[in-house]
């Protein structure tokens, strides 16, 4: 089947099987390789991409299924003003070790802030209680939201002022 | 915090939370794992495996298969045969089946291979591959396995008659059991510390690119050790070595798991060479928990001689570990249950009798270091558990208990009864900052008077020791390869520098703290030092990454050569400034005559001088090579102590406090240190909670995705609080005595101590891992009736 999905702002045209998920779609037809493969029964979560804003799990999710839809990859976080401030916190506030985890994390995060520009710690843990992490603990990650909630919220105020 | 700094931010030598240089291409997706690597002509490769546990096979028909569209090659063990590859030994000097010819052994057996044009096609024409099994009984126990009569798993293997795969045994028996015989007091604990698997969140897999024509071998692989596995491949399949380059990229995460070889590996390797183009194979989920290396599975019965005061004066244990259907312990030669002699801990006493045998089952090889140093989690959390249970019977406060028997501070180096000695320590110190910190006497005013009110809150202490950074030549090796390591610094003439490393990240930050060394013995600044490492075509030979070797020892090689450079050019400086090396000194950055600081040479001039200006007979380039032998193993140890609260209505427990104390010597880098212990302590908690691999009596594992193998969320995980003391190795060049694995090997025991305590007024003294609530349930209501 013929698809088009707009991948961070670009659409990407391709004929794929129906059975295709959509995260062996980003991977291998996109060629976006942010987005990464852990455990085959959507529990790890590190596949977790936006879907018009929205995390999904995208070895849950067909790529036909994507077709006509928004899809964000830890590769469109990043803008002309430079790093997202979820990218800047997770490095600042070591919220990342071996990375493999750290672009759907910070998608989470970034979708999170979206919706809870303050949330609390155990929102931040609620909201990425779908995502597993072998390295960090969690502590970090926790505290890099936070951090680039701070930084939106300073940011908003500012453009307010 | 500690401040051990003497060099500038900028300069970012040890003791700097310096950001790490690793992060900038993993929070952009721009890291390179296995599976991100694509080749033109590249193809896939999916494995058969065993749907059953131990039966015989009687036939492999892969017509169908082979029929597929898009299919180009199904290898079965025949095939392997043919190349003398259907075998391969294992770390532990057993051999193991790489595509089984004969039996499957455990669930989820690598019996054939198919290669595809696609990742969806060679999956489904594995499904087509029809193996005609002739089912046996399986063996699912170690205790089943050495009962009379039981079924021989390893028939193929010669002289073996039984399904014992080892034993070994260290210490004084004979003084141990006088010891015994003459004790006030004898306590006894007898515990299983179940499988576990490591999980990294990135499976294993490899892109074996074989040039048909010039016998090129360059393997990606998700390796810990990509020198070692260069010489085992060599040897395995008798490729000449200077054609073999792996090369192990990013790496998802390891903790032990990415130390073995895996069948996967080679029939990718194989297929290759005998199809002519690249073949990557990346494990599935189920594959990687099914199949690869696991963690424990140890039957451990410890007991403590003791006087009636409470002094510890032998201590006696039987260990009866579960192998797996291969001996494929990732560990040094001489020891057959890795370093679990450390169990005699940080307590003085004369005397220890240790055995050991290990059993081969219907299960998955592996018995790999899951985060620890070969076998030191198994051993800590004995002791520590034993600890409790002295206390507990001789109601003696635990704390007070531990107090009495420590080794103290004076008596470093300090021998212990099993051999090993100890580098340095402070250990009272160390526990009471712990429990000042939790507030210890308060808590148990607390729990008195809670227990009155019919709740349940427990208080747990754990002191480890754990002996890493193996190892000295003269003792440890692996596969007969010497556990030394290396590094090789050169300084380009603009005064940057490139550091190669033989060790090898898989998310501890190599790539900063080893820069930071080398920051600090040359007044380099970190942010000028490339580290490379993974790659042994680009890189000096070392054993790799486990077992908290990396700062041990290659970190050691890293001072080393940088002192060696650092030497080289204070000599060029006296040359630039007219003067005696002799005279010269160094102050972070700069080189200059004793007394007169105003006139200097940087190290940058230094480095230019080394390409441009030198004296007379002096060898050009600023360039050298260290291999490090550590005289010694290191010995960390961290006191922690734990508070939870239990629901007595249901079992379940929370953990209210979680006070970390750890001592890894000098800290390279803090922010790094702590993320270490955060991550340490989130698996100790997993283990002790929730996380195990457990089978059914068929042999079927039971834990074989996320859905059935627990692993903590953000939701469940406790916050941590961290403490530190500092007391650097004597004997390692910059003091550091490695932290990677501190809290997985501490914690566990911590977490079922709290537990246990918190029952412990009711009569219960054991309660196993994982600690599930129906577990506590079930001992409240066993000691109430």
């Amino acid at each position: 089947m013929e698809i088009t999905v707009n991948i961070n702002g670009t659409d990407h045209t391709a004929d794929v099987e129906p059975r295709k998920l959509l995260v062996d779609h980003i991977r291998t037809d996109a060629r976006l390789t942010g987005t990464h493969i852990g455990c085959d029964t959507t529990s790890c979560g590190v596949c977790t991409v936006l879907v018009d804003g929205k995390p999904v799990k995208s070895c849950t999710m067909l790529a036909v299924q994507a077709d006509g839809r928004n899809v964000t990859t830890v590769e469109g976080l990043k803008s002309a003003d430079g790093l997202h401030p979820i990218q800047q916190a997770f490095s600042d506030e070591h919220g990342l070790q071996c990375g493999f985890c750290t672009p759907a994390m910070m998608l989470v995060g970034a979708a999170l802030i979206d919706e809870n520009p303050n949330p609390s710690d155990d929102e931040i843990r609620w909201a990425i209680s779908g995502n597993l992490c072998r390295c960090t603990g969690y502590m970090n990650i926790v505290k890099s939201i936070q951090a680039a909630a701070a930084v939106a919220s300073n940011g908003a105020a500012g453009a307010d002022a | 915090m500690t401040d051990t700094t003497t060099t500038s931010p900028e300069i970012g030598g040890i003791g700097h939370s310096v950001k790490r240089a690793e992060d900038a291409r993993l929070i952009e997706g721009q890291g390179n794992f296995v599976d991100d690597i694509a080749m033109p002509g590249m193809l896939y490769m999916a494995l058969v495996r065993s749907p059953v546990a131990h039966a015989r096979i009687n036939s492999i028909n892969t017509e169908a298969a082979a029929a597929v569209d898009g299919v180009v090659a199904v290898v079965t063990g025949e095939l392997m045969d043919a190349h003398g590859l259907a075998w391969m030994p294992t770390l532990s000097g057993d051999t193991q089946a790489v595509l089984a010819t004969d039996k499957v052994r455990y669930q989820g057996q690598e019996v054939a291979a198919v290669v595809a044009t696609d990742p969806y096609i060679a999956t489904d024409a594995a499904e087509l591959v029809d193996v005609d099994y002739e089912m046996l009984d399986a063996i699912t126990t170690p205790q089943q396995s050495l009962a009379d009569g039981a079924e021989l798993i390893r028939n193929e293997k010669e002289g073996q008659t039984d399904n014992l795969a080892y034993t070994w045994e260290t210490g004084d028996a004979a003084a141990t059991e006088a010891a015994f015989a003459n004790a006030d007091r004898v306590v006894s604990l007898t515990t299983h510390y179940p499988r576990s698997h490591p999980s990294p969140l990135e499976t294993c897999g490899i892109v074996a690119d074989v040039n048909s024509v010039t016998g090129q071998a360059t393997l990606y692989m998700t390796s810990q050790a990509p020198h070692a596995h260069r010489t085992l491949f060599a040897l395995v399949a008798g490729l000449p070595e200077q054609n073999i380059r792996i090369v192990s990229p990013d790496i998802g995460g390891g903790f032990g798991n990415k130390v073995p070889i895996y069948p996967g590996y080679v029939v990718a390797t194989a297929a290759s060479l005998l199809i002519g183009q690249p073949v990557k194979w990346v494990e599935t989920r189920t594959g990687n928990l099914i199949s690869t290396g696991f963690g424990r599975d140890y039957y451990m019965t410890g007991e403590l001689a003791l006087s009636n005061d409470g002094r510890i004066q032998a201590m006696r244990v039987d260990m009866l570990s579960d192998q797996g259907a291969f001996y494929a312990d990732a560990q040094p030669t001489r020891y057959k249950a890795g370093l679990f002699h450390v169990c005699t801990g940080s307590y003085d006493f004369g005397n220890a009798h240790i055995k050991c045998r290990g059993a081969f089952t219907n299960k998955a090889p592996g018995g790999v270091a899951y985060r620890c140093s070969f076998r030191i989690t198994e051993a800590s959390f004995l002791i520590e558990r034993l600890m409790q249970t002295a206390a507990d019977e001789l109601g003696i406060d635990p704390a007070e208990l531990r107090m009495r028997n420590f080794i103290q501070p004076e008596q470093f180096p300090y021998e212990t009864p099993t051999g090993f000695v100890y580098d340095s320590g402070d250990y009272p110190t160390a526990l009471r900052k712990a429990l000042d910190a939790a507030g210890y006497d308060e808590l148990r005013a607390e729990q008195a008077a809670s227990r009155e009110q019919g709740k349940l809150m427990g208080i747990g202490i754990a002191h480890f020791t754990e002996a890493v950074g193996a190892g000295p030549a003269h003792t440890y090796d692996i596969a007969g390869l010497k556990m030394i390591d290396s590094a090789e610094l050169r300084v380009h003439p603009t005064g940057k520098a490139v550091l190669k490393i033989g060790v090898k990240t898989q998310g501890q930050g190599h790539e900063t703290t080893f820069a930071q060394i080398v920051a600090e013995e040359t007044g380099i600044p970190a942010s000028d030092i490339k580290v490379i490492h993974g790659d042994t075509d680009d890189t000096p030979y070392g054993l790799g990454t486990y077992a908290s070797r990396s700062t041990p020892v290659g970190g050691a090689a890293t001072a080393m050569v940088a002192r060696k450079i650092a030497d080289k050019a204070r000599h060029i400086a006296a040359h630039l400034l007219e003067a005696a090396p002799e005279d010269i000194e160094r102050d972070a950055d700069k080189f200059f005559v004793a007394g007169s600081p105003d006139q200097s040479v940087s190290i940058q001039d230094a480095a230019f001088a080394a390409y441009t200006n030198l004296p007379e007979g002096m060898e050009y380039g600023l360039e050298d090579v260290t291999y490090y032998n550590p005289p010694n193993l290191t010995f960390p140890y961290g006191s922690y102590v734990v508070v939870v609260d239990v629901d007595p209505d249901t079992g379940v427990w929370k953990v209210r406090r979680m006070v970390a104390l750890d001592d890894c010597g000098v800290r390279i880098n803090p922010m790094i240190v702590e993320g270490q212990i955060h991550g340490g302590l989130t698996e100790g908690f997993a283990m002790s909670s929730m996380q195990w691999i457990t089978f059914d009596d068929d042999g079927n594992c039971i834990g074989s995705n996320f859905m059935d193998y627990l692993i903590p969320t953000a939701w469940e995980t406790p916050r941590f609080e961290l403490l530190e003391t500092v007391t650097p190795s004597p004997h390692h060049p910059i003091g550091a005595k490695g932290i990677g694995e501190s809290a997985t090997v501490g914690s566990p025991a911590a977490f079922v101590n709290a537990v246990v305590d918190a029952v412990a007024h009711l009569g219960v003294r054991n309660i196993d891992m994982p600690v599930l609530p129906d577990r506590v349930w079930e001992a409240i209501e066993t000691a109430n009736t």
